[in-house]
């Protein structure tokens, strides 16, 4: 490798001090500020899970009571879904690449970006308070009328929690896509993009549309709990399952909202690890589009129980099948793409095999849900935990991890131990697996969701799990540990440490404040690598 | 218009190239704004209409109770603002700083003039006891369950609209303050353009609401 030289100026030594942290519109730092925030509420919501695991490991409710058990769960999706899941990849990722990836010095508004890192904390602390101030029972959905007639529990700070976060969604939103729209460099068409773009753009469009359904909901929640106002209340003729209907609309969509930024994060790395263009680039960009579209068809699918009518479920049901072809898609390029690729086996490699493989599982498993007969025999059961946790562990954290590695050396401007974190990569892919694949299992044979208990002869599965869960542990800790090393131990990566191509890689590491000394004018098309490239490893 | 200009402009933020992306970036910013906005009332909307279907005759009664003169007034205020807020963008658009400031403070007027009578309709509607809660009452009295969602919904749906016509006075404020420091100009009047998309909008989510909330049904009884 040619010798490396740091950058005497960049994003990271302009300016000292706290205030230049906590007052600074420049789209890098506030990537990193979010970067700290959705690392501590996912070790929040990593205790609350560790708990679960521990009271599961034996079938008697030993460890806590019932309802202490309800709060557990309720505050581990509540942190992990609203205030890790949903911002990770666009607020942490997003914000630090969107706008060096089309050549631009910052997001369209900088303020406006700063804005919804404090908003996202104001609500973080709203929930943090409910939290300590004896936490809530509903479980993350809310389910009326329980969540707003019968608990007795802190479910209007947390819905106000809910709601502010919101805000902070909408506006990262909606700051990408105009930023997307108007602040592309010369040349930097849109099929020009690198994919991670496009999948950005597809999430920031469901969070735009879809966000304030959920604001909405929540805050009729709360109007019913604190005004006795009715919307969802029976005893005044309101209807329980219209709450299903608005939670829903906003909370399917946001699962989409969680895997699709991951998968554009796959797109570069799977790229960049076999040294070829992404196979059907245009296929690839249109499924993102058409998953984030389709996602907005399919929320009656978490109602087939609920009093539906056979003729919606069915169409929810087919619906929710045709989600599959776009995700499909996009499992078979990848696959196409390293097909005759130069594969490579570093660590941001590890974490997309991971992805295609743990991705498929938990898609697949979605189509058993979306089957009707199945998703009745299954409801409510450890299958349906399983599934969402192979799309959300498996696919969002996998996706994150495997971006975080990819660009840490841009980000910092440093390289970390690769040793450990192929280590720490393995560690997770097998906790991961056995945390969750038993669940599958588990959830089949009929242990159902949301109970500290179970008949003991559940209880070799619940072991297995357990276990994994810790394996998992520590396999989430070891990258806080070699990261942070890096940051002052790590040798210097020099501006392009992966011979990748994409704008973000022609600019040095750390990048300067305002992202490159003058404007890029692009006039190549995304993943261009040299043929000598492939040509060279293939033989 | 030479480049040089453009890099001089004090409103000209670091990261543009030029005044005309940063009023581009601006109002798509305030569009897709409005766009959440619609699926934010857009929810309420929903909520309205399962509940108007399966319980019109209820909310046709319930209707009755509310005050159509001063509902009418209210519209009439409130599209009147609307021509004062175009009034300050054309002015806005010419360099008028004058005539800017005479127009915002007519629209802030005029929607100060829509709350008061808005406050004037809640005090009534408090004083019949019907505000929905431990104290609601109704008659006639089979009609009482369904007219509180009904109410619910009047109070949630115009509340909210309320609460965007006190964000949109705070907006007006702000934009006053430019103008009447000279920050408005021919050249930088998107502030202006973009927070007239916003009070333009909040107008039509009342003219949506009127006639739901007041009108629909009232032939019937």
């Amino acid at each position: 490798m040619a010798t490396v030289v740091h950058p005497a100026r960049h994003y990271l030594n302009d300016g000292y001090g706290i205030s230049s942290w906590l007052l600074t519109r420049d789209h890098k730092r506030i990537a990193l500020l979010y970067l700290a925030a959705v690392t501590f509420f996912f070790f929040v919501g990593g205790a609350m899970a560790v708990m679960i695991r521990l009271e599961l490991a034996t079938p008697v409710g030993d460890l806590v009571t019932d309802e202490t058990y309800n709060k557990l769960f309720t505050m581990h999706g509540v942190m992990m879904v609203f205030f890790f899941l949903i911002p990770v990849i666009p607020a942490v990722l997003g914000n630090f690449l969107v706008p060096i990836m089309i050549g631009a010095k910052d997001l369209a508004f900088p303020k406006i970006n700063l804005l919804s890192w404090y908003i996202y904390i104001i609500g973080g602390l709203f929930t943090l308070y409910a939290l300590v101030a004896g936490g809530v029972d509903t479980g993350w959905t809310f389910y009326t009328p329980f969540s707003t007639v019968a608990s007795t529990t802190n479910v209007v700070p947390t819905a106000l929690g809910i709601f502010i976060t919101g805000f902070s969604s909408i506006l990262t939103g909606l700051n990408f896509i105009v930023t997307i729209h108007r602040m592309r460099a010369p040349g930097m068409t849109w099929f020009r993009m690198p994919l991670f773009l496009w999948s950005t753009y597809a999430t920031s469009l469901i969070n735009v549309l879809g966000t304030p359904v959920i604001a909405i909901t929540v805050l009729l929640v709360a109007a019913e709990r604190v005004f006795h106002f009715g919307f969802f209340d029976p005893r005044v003729g309101g209807d329980p399952v219209l709450f299903q209907h608005l939670f829903w609309f906003y909370s399917h969509p946001a699962v989409y909202i969680m895997v699709l930024p991951a998968m554009g994060v796959i797109s570069e790395l799977v790229a960049a690890g076999c040294r070829k263009p992404v196979f059907g680039y245009s296929f690839v960009a249109f499924a993102s589009l058409a998953i984030a579209v389709l996602g907005f068809l399919v929320w009656g699918h978490h109602m087939f129980v609920a009093g539906e009518s056979v003729y919606s479920a069915l169409i929810f049901s087919i619906l929710s099948f045709l989600v599959a072809i776009p995700s499909a898609v996009k499992v078979f390029n990848w696959t196409a793409t390293m097909y005759k690729g130069s594969v490579s086996w570093e660590t941001p490699m590890l974490y997309a095999y991971g992805f295609i493989g743990l991705f498929t599982i938990g898609g697949l498993t979605g189509l058993f849900l979306a089957a009707i007969a199945v998703d009745v025999h299954v409801t409510d059961t450890y299958f349906v935990i399983a599934h969402f946790h192979y799309i959300m562990v498996g696919g969002t954290i996998m996706g994150y991890l495997g971006g975080l590695h990819y660009w840490w050396p841009k980000i910092s401007g440093r390289l970390y131990n690769e040793g450990l974190a192929k280590l720490s990569a393995g560690i997770i892919f097998v906790g991961f697996n056995l945390t969750f694949f038993p669940q599958f299992v588990l959830g089949y044979l009929g242990m159902p969701r949301r109970y500290h208990a179970y008949p003991p002869e559940f209880q070799v599965l619940n072991v297995l799990s357990s276990a994994g869960a810790s394996i998992l542990g520590v396999g989430y800790l070891i990258p806080m540990v070699y990261l942070m090393w890096s940051l002052r131990y790590g040798r210097l990566a020099g501006s392009n440490p992966w011979g990748a191509v994409g704008l973000e890689w022609t600019t040095s590491s750390p990048p300067p404040t305002e992202n490159f000394a003058e404007t890029p004018v692009v006039t190549w098309d995304p993943y261009e690598y040299p043929a000598a490239d492939v040509e060279g490893h293939v033989a | 218009m030479p480049e040089a200009v453009h890099h001089h402009h004090p409103a000209l933020a670091h990261h543009f190239d030029d005044l005309e992306q940063q009023k581009e970036a601006a109002t798509l910013g305030m569009w897709v704004f409005l766009v959440t906005e619609v699926l934010f009332f857009g929810g309420l909307f929903l909520v309205y209409t399962v509940y108007r279907a399966w319980y019109s005759e209820a909310f046709a009664v319930a209707s009755h109770e509310l005050d159509v003169t001063l509902g009418t007034i209210n519209t009439a205020v409130l599209i009147t603002s609307s021509l004062t807020m175009a009034l300050a963008v054309h002015a806005a658009q010419l360099g008028q700083r004058r005539l800017v400031i005479i127009f915002l403070v007519a629209t802030m007027a005029l929607g100060a003039a829509f709350l008061g009578i808005k406050s004037i309709e809640y005090y009534h509607k408090f004083t019949e006891h019907h505000v929905p809660g431990p104290s609601f009452a109704f008659e006639p009295h089979e009609y009482a369950r369904h007219a509180q969602i009904f109410f619910s919904l009047y109070f949630i749906m115009t509340g909210l609209h309320a609460l965007h016509m006190v964000i949109g006075l705070g907006i007006m404020t702000w934009m006053l303050w430019w103008a009447w420091r000279g920050t408005i100009t021919a050249e930088y009047y998107s502030p202006i353009e973009v927070s007239g998309l916003y009070w333009h909008f909040v107008d039509i989510v009342w003219i949506f609401l009127f006639p739901l909330l007041y009108l629909i049904g009232r032939h019937v009884h």
